[in-house]
């Protein structure tokens, strides 16, 4: 078959899908909704079809990046718009297929938007809800509206186009074409694709590699899981392309074992590609050859550091090794190697199916195109966005994630993982481009974006993140090895209240040694978030060292919680549910948390009714209470 | 287990730097690596035990003892962290009398705290088996593992 005909077919599968007579039901059923019900809410909307006897197609989706309103569903019912409905439990969404689909009460009170043709009383449109109006979604754009076990859906709407565009285009031409994008690895180090390509396709040698870089460690990051799940073969169909300019025969994904979903959904696509003819030893009957295979992680954070991940494809410990000679010269097996995040990957296949005229479209003057983000933390709508390069941090954070959880303060915004930096309030004007955050401190990194709220200590943050890479240094470069653990060893200390005089300037000295010395990108950036949050938040660290204080409220050595004999009500719920017996009382007597026994975990505080709000958290202070259970006064 | 042994080995007869996959292939058998399983897989590799042990002991995804019946993860990403992960993870460890990285005495439960499942949006989460769990709330964590139990 032609890729004509496979079109052709794909498309009028896809039409007939659109214009078929029975309503069709989406279900946003990525690792994120399942983990807030989405099977559940599948479950119970297949059985009330049955039950009501109504024929309609229902698919599983991947994830829309609206996560906070998880489970989410999409009815569209003929001659109708699409209807987007979100935070849906089992009941309501049977509920709803029963009014919707039988009695034809479309609900506007459960529905987020609606999108397509025409449009439905109360219910707004999608796209111009404040989460979805500053993005631009590119790469995102067949996220939570195509099959993503279906290649025929990925291929009626331009799939697959840009490689039969490549195939009939010289290397060379390609190479041109992708630097004219200005396209910049979007796995953290923001290199010029194109001219990665172009050493890797120049470099001698027969035999070539390339590799998609899916093993997305960072914590607190999911784009690249999300973007496998939900469209697969955009991250493929960039591969192939890769492949074929750079003159490699094979390839491999290295994916984390963490991501069982998107392992899953890229063996079946590879197999679709197999069925198709666009991957094996005659893609489309271009005479170009190349196979790829997938490689699961093993739990090691460090391979996500391109010589550490060869390492670990080859068989051996994921350790990084001294770059010259870079990957492209000598890569895996010793040959020429071209490894690229996944998201670069796709964007590059987008690249070719659309132009560079195109993709230069969106993006800032050398930040190019657009960039997915992991929004997540203490704001509103947490979830999967993609912003055009160039957007300011408070665009992001106040607009599409609708400002912090709970009306808190704002406090500062981690970006690039634990090789990235935390940026106070006065940078959120600061546009969102490789230059600025790195100006400012910190990386664009792969796309997570952490909101820390006012109840955040940027101490306890700090020695979250070099516990974590001091646990994931590989040891083998003594400046990252011993450096984190002496900078962590500092960091709880402070954070225990016995900070010294003189232990932020340590830090900092270490910090730079660390910066300087060590041999890969881990050590090198694993000071970020010590030498950020002493850049700006240095009043917190003082306030551990010389007031023994958290200002946050979140060291369990320097807080205390006390109940207020004034407001307590002697109500008993925070005496029974005190997981380690430390408060004494009784009905209609004040309750006394016994200080040694308490382990600081806040259950009292969260249990205590609102009504009397009895609970007090502090720190650097003692709160004057009763020594023994005593009956609650009557004015009370 | 060594007919399970060639078995898994067979598969990977051709293939280059195969030995992180055969260790994934036999864990998943047998649940952990088996000190005997180990030497097969030198013999089949030309490697020593001690270089393969190396190799092993570097992911944290491989595992030298039997583990529980339920693998519990409490997640301790970022996202995880700064809503309250750390709070989820002492409950867990109080509920089930182990330390992470530990196994119950019955064998039950083993307790891992991981860096990141990729829900952050959900967080904090923990995942039991193959079960995720998201905005996971110390009552919550509770009403969980009672279920397994």
């Amino acid at each position: 078959m032609t890729f004509e005909e496979i079109q052709t077919r794909a498309v009028s599968e896809w039409e007939a899908l659109q214009s078929s007579d029975k309503p069709r039901i989406l279900v946003g059923a990525g690792t994120c909704g399942r983990a807030a019900g989405a099977l559940g809410v599948l479950e119970a909307i297949d059985g009330e079809l049955r039950r009501q006897s109504i024929e309609a197609t229902v698919i599983q989706v991947g994830c829309m990046g609206l996560c906070y309103a998880e489970p989410m569903i999409d009815i569209a019912k003929p001659g109708r718009p699409q209807v987007i409905y979100g935070n849906l439990t089992q009941d309501v969404a049977a509920q709803l297929i029963e009014d919707y689909l039988v009695n034809d009460d479309p609900h506007p009170d459960l529905a987020l938007g609606c999108i397509g043709d025409g449009s439905i009383d109360g219910i707004p449109n999608l796209f111009e809800l404040p989460v979805l109006k500053p993005q631009v979604r590119v790469v995102l754009h067949n996220c939570g509206f195509i099959d993503p076990e279906n290649i025929n859906h990925y291929i009626a709407g331009g799939g697959y186009s840009g490689l039969v565009k490549a195939l009939k285009m010289t290397p060379e031409a390609i190479i041109e074409e992708i630097k004219k994008s200005g396209l910049r690895g979007r796995g953290g180090a923001g290199f010029s694709t194109g001219q990665k390509w172009d050493f890797c396709r120049k470099a001698p040698g027969d035999e070539k590699y390339i590799i998609c870089n899916a093993d997305e460690g960072d914590p607190g990051a999911f784009m690249n899981r999300s973007l496998l799940e939900g469209d697969p073969h955009a991250v493929l169909e960039g591969m192939v392309v890769g492949a074929y300019t750079i003159g490699a025969n094979h390839g491999y994904i290295y994916c984390r074992a963490e991501y069982p979903l998107a392992l899953e959904r890229l063996r079946l696509a590879l197999h679709q590609m197999e069925e198709h003819g666009l991957i094996g030893d005659n893609i489309l009957g271009s005479g170009f050859k190349f196979h790829l295979k997938i490689k699961e992680g093993a739990g090691a954070f460090v391979c996500g550091e391109e010589t550490a991940l060869i390492a670990s494809i080859e068989g051996k410990r994921g350790m990084p090794r001294p770059r010259p000679p870079f990957p492209a010269t000598s890569g895996l097996w010793g040959k020429p190697t071209n490894i690229n995040n996944v998201e670069t990957w796709a964007n590059a296949a987008l690249i070719l199916q659309k132009g560079s005229e195109w993709y230069t479209q969106y993006g800032s003057e050398g930040s190019k195109g657009t960039k997915t983000f992991a929004l997540v933390g203490k704001v509103e709508r947490t979830g999967l966005i993609e912003v055009p390069l160039g957007i300011t941090l408070g665009e992001i954070i106040h607009g599409i994630g609708g400002g912090i959880l709970n009306g808190k303060q704002f406090k500062a915004v981690q970006t690039g993982g634990p090789s990235g930096g935390c940026l106070p309030a006065s940078m959120l004007d600061s546009p969102v481009d490789y230059e600025s955050l790195t100006a400012a401190g910190s990386i664009i990194g792969s796309g997570g974006m952490i909101v820390a709220d006012e109840e955040t200590c940027m101490v306890d943050l700090t020695r979250y993140f070099l516990a974590f890479t001091q646990a994931e240094s590989c040891g083998k470069c003594p400046p990252c090895r011993v450096g984190t653990r002496q900078m962590l060893a500092i960091l709880e200390r402070i954070a225990k209240g016995e900070g010294k005089p003189g232990d932020v300037g340590e830090l900092e000295r270490i910090a730079n040694t660390v910066k300087q010395g060590s041999l890969c990108g881990l050590g090198q950036t694993a000071p970020n978030p010590v030498l950020t949050t002493i850049r700006y938040f240095r009043d917190e660290y003082e306030a551990h060292i010389n007031e023994k204080r958290c200002p946050a409220l979140v060291c369990k050595e320097l807080i205390s919680f006390y109940i207020l004999p004034h407001k307590c009500q002697g109500c008993m719920i925070c005496l029974r549910n005190c997981p380690v017996e430390a408060i004494s009382g009784g009905k209609r007597l004040v309750h006394v948390i016994d200080q040694d026994k308490c382990i600081k975990c806040g259950t009292c505080l969260d249990v205590c009714p609102p009504r009397f709000a009895a609970v007090a958290k502090v720190s650097g202070e003692q709160i004057e209470v009763p020594s023994q259970p005593a009956p609650v006064e009557a004015s009370a | 287990m060594p007919d399970e042994l060639a078995e898994i080995l067979a598969e990977y007869k051709e293939e280059k730097g195969a030995l992180i996959p055969v260790l994934q292939k036999v864990q998943e058998r047998f649940g952990y690596l088996p000190e005997e399983a180990i030497s097969e897989v030198a013999k089949f590799c030309r490697m020593s035990e001690s270089e393969i042990f190396g190799v092993a002991s570097f992911y944290a995804q491989f595992y030298f003892t039997r583990r529980g019946k339920h693998i519990v993860k409490v997640c301790l990403g970022t996202a995880c962290h700064v809503r309250g992960g750390e709070r989820i993870l002492d409950e867990v460890k109080r509920g089930l009398c182990v330390e992470s990285g530990g196994t119950t005495e019955d064998s039950k439960f083993s307790l891992e705290r991981v860096a990141c499942f990729g829900s952050c949006a959900l967080a904090p989460v923990m995942v039991i088996d193959k079960d995720v769990y998201g905005r996971v709330t110390i009552a919550k964590a509770k009403d969980i593992l009672s279920e397994y139990h």
